[in-house]
């Protein structure tokens, strides 16, 4: 089993504990990954803001880097996978705006059909790998453990580019995976939310308002901790915890683990090689919990 | 068919003044749509029920409301579809609004929110000597706005109105682009100069998340999340540029334009402003909370491999952008 392995940029950057435990993961679990080094990117959105056809332009080059090598792409970021997702839909549905992406591509020997379907690592898990090859490897389930999902806008919405319609169970693939692994599932209304993350810097107060809400209602319903397939939810609802609990002037103290962390602890990994004392939510007394250790 | 609505019902003039789940096990008919199952436990079961329904056809937007936790027309929602599979259906009032009893929402807010964007034409170029003819094309993509029935679904479910009543909000934003991309709309040029100043303030268009559930939940397709987004770039290139998120989208783009990819320290920096110093100092206990935690992103930002073709791209793809 091989992917061209998208990571995105956060993964590498403001949660650089991501990308290791993604990798270490998929080596233990016998995925191959195949980086595309020069791919940009995805623009988060934020690009398609100022200019869609430079982020679609720059989303057709990655996913014709990956159709070049004939893999299929993994991402692990729900941003990524939703942006990629959403540009393949318009280019789809738009022949002759496929074909005008296509001819900026040529220069660079690149070509475009249109075929790719970007995979969460969430998704490749569940339709690809199949969890009953997944179970014989979880040799340390997380029983006991509560854990609250945490999607990520991109990867649950809109459901038309997602191909939710005929994948129905990727509306539930977080807490399957989450009940997989041993631990117990908490639902919460905030689940499909938004962390705020995207207008951190353009309207903070809201921003924290939403890491509060959230993290609060899992914490209240009693969860350990947080899942989260999304590096830029974590980026909020980790980092800017502390500054979330003071505006709404009460205690949270929610790790939040990104999804290639609970299958790593699960399979045995141990917790500093999955980066968990790089989070700013302390993850010992969930670790205390789980037995495994600081 | 047999299946159980469950109903969040509330009156504030009788006890528990509280609201309350209630389920109702009724037989109705395979085709049945959820306002049906509704408008039955009314004139069957419970006549107390309150509701607004009209058109019964997703043409009036009244019986908007929340499905199964989702906003959408009741009417439009078929009950065998919506129903889990233990043959329920959850039905509560529309969020993000006062109710007033059971399903029916108090809409004054909405209203007050599409009034303060002015919703008709405001020309401010020269007057045509005969009558304005407005290309096919500017009118056939507005036909995907007007399309808008006011039900108040993407109201309902906005993130950011859950956290902050004063956001213009989806359904008001749509309706603005549906002004500022008429070319009637505006200066002699189109471009709704007043309308894109004043949309860029505080609570407006730049405070949307992108969090798509405006999208999600629209039954008309408006997509008004795309809307905000079409906004952006018009305010962008009208020269609306001196606020965070003009800032933000405008640093992303020449980050991504020129290394490949994301500079994550630049960013914020370039979002508050080089020479915003109380900001930039706000930034410290977070930036050194990531430090202690090895977790600042790299202080040296690489470029990506072929980094050439992007810029390029970048290059060409931006100079495609009109003039501002």
């Amino acid at each position: 089993m091989k992917y061209a392995f998208y990571p995105g940029c956060v993964s590498r950057g403001g949660c650089p504990e991501l990308y290791p435990a993604a990798k270490l993961i998929c080596q233990r679990l016998g995925i191959e990954l195949e980086e595309m080094p020069a791919a940009a990117c995805c623009g988060a959105g934020v690009m398609q803001e100022k200019n869609q056809l430079f982020g679609d332009t720059l989303n057709a080059r990655t996913m014709a880097m990956a159709e070049k090598k004939g893999l299929g792409l993994m991402t692990i970021c729900s941003t990524c996978q939703g942006v990629m997702a959403q540009a393949n839909h318009r280019m789809k549905s738009d022949s002759a705006y496929l074909e005008k992406i296509n001819s900026n591509l040529a220069e660079e020997g690149l070509h475009y059909s249109g075929g790719v379907q970007p995979k969460h690592l969430l998704w490749i898990l569940i339709e690809d790998y199949g969890l009953d090859k997944l179970m014989p490897l979880v040799t340390k389930p997380l029983r006991g453990l509560r854990l609250a999902p945490f999607y990520g806008c991109y990867i649950v919405r809109p459901t038309e580019a997602l191909g939710i319609e005929e994948h129905p169970e990727r509306q539930t693939s977080l807490e399957t995976l989450i009940a997989a692994l041993g631990a117990t599932v908490i639902d919460f209304e905030g689940k499909t939310r938004c962390c705020g993350f995207p207008i951190l810097t353009i309207n903070e107060k809201n921003s924290m308002a939403m890491v509060g809400k959230h993290t609060s209602e899992a914490k209240d319903l009693g969860a350990d901790a947080m899942v989260t397939p999304c590096p830029l939810c974590h980026l909020n609802l980790d980092g800017y915890q502390p500054k979330a609990a003071s505006q709404a002037h009460r205690p949270i103290g929610l790790p939040i683990l990104h999804l290639p962390q609970i299958i790593g602890l699960a399979m045995g990994i141990s917790p500093k090689e999955l980066g968990l004392q790089r989070h700013i939510v302390n993850t010992k007394p969930l670790l205390v919990k789980l037995g495994a250790g600081g | 068919m047999d299946l159980t609505v469950r109903v969040k019902r509330f009156n504030p003039e009788a006890e528990p003044r509280q609201p309350y789940w209630q389920d109702f096990p009724i037989s109705i008919d395979e085709n049945a749509t959820v306002l049906d199952t509704l408008i039955h436990i009314r004139e069957m079961v419970d006549g107390t029920l309150s509701l607004r329904c009209s058109c019964r056809s997703a043409i009036c937007g009244s019986c908007a409301m929340r499905i199964n936790g989702h906003a959408g027309l009741a009417c439009k929602t078929k009950a065998s579809d919506a129903m889990d599979k233990d043959g329920m259906i959850k039905v509560e009032p529309a969020g993000n609004m006062p109710v007033v009893k059971d399903l029916v929402v108090n809409l004054d807010l909405f209203w007050r929110k599409i009034v303060q964007v002015e919703p008709f034409l405001k020309p401010q170029g020269p007057e045509p000597e005969a009558e304005y003819v407005v290309p096919n094309e500017a009118m056939m993509h507005l036909s995907g706005v007007t399309a808008c029935i006011m039900c108040g679904a993407c109201v309902s479910d906005c993130t950011v109105l859950e956290v902050d009543p004063n956001f213009l909000g989806p359904a008001a934003l749509a309706k603005a682009y549906r002004f500022t991309a008429d070319p009637r709309d505006g200066d002699g040029e189109g471009v709704s100069r007043e309308r894109l100043r004043k949309l860029s303030d505080y609570g407006g268009m730049w405070d949307c998340t992108r969090c798509g559930e405006c999208v999600q939940a629209c039954p008309k397709g408006v997509a008004p999340m795309d809307r905000i987004m079409a906004l952006r770039e018009q305010a962008i290139k009208a020269g609306f540029d001196n606020n965070n998120g003009a800032r933000h989208t405008e640093a992303f783009t020449e980050s991504v334009g020129h290394s490949g990819s994301l500079n994550e320290l630049q960013l914020p920096v370039k979002t508050v402003g080089i020479t915003n110093i109380p900001a930039l100092l706000g930034f410290l206990p977070v930036g050194l909370r990531a430090l202690t935690h090895g977790k600042l992103p790299p202080l040296v930002h690489k470029n990506i491999a072929n980094v050439e073709f992007v810029r390029k791209l970048h290059h060409k793809l931006e100079e495609h952008q009109p003039e501002k």
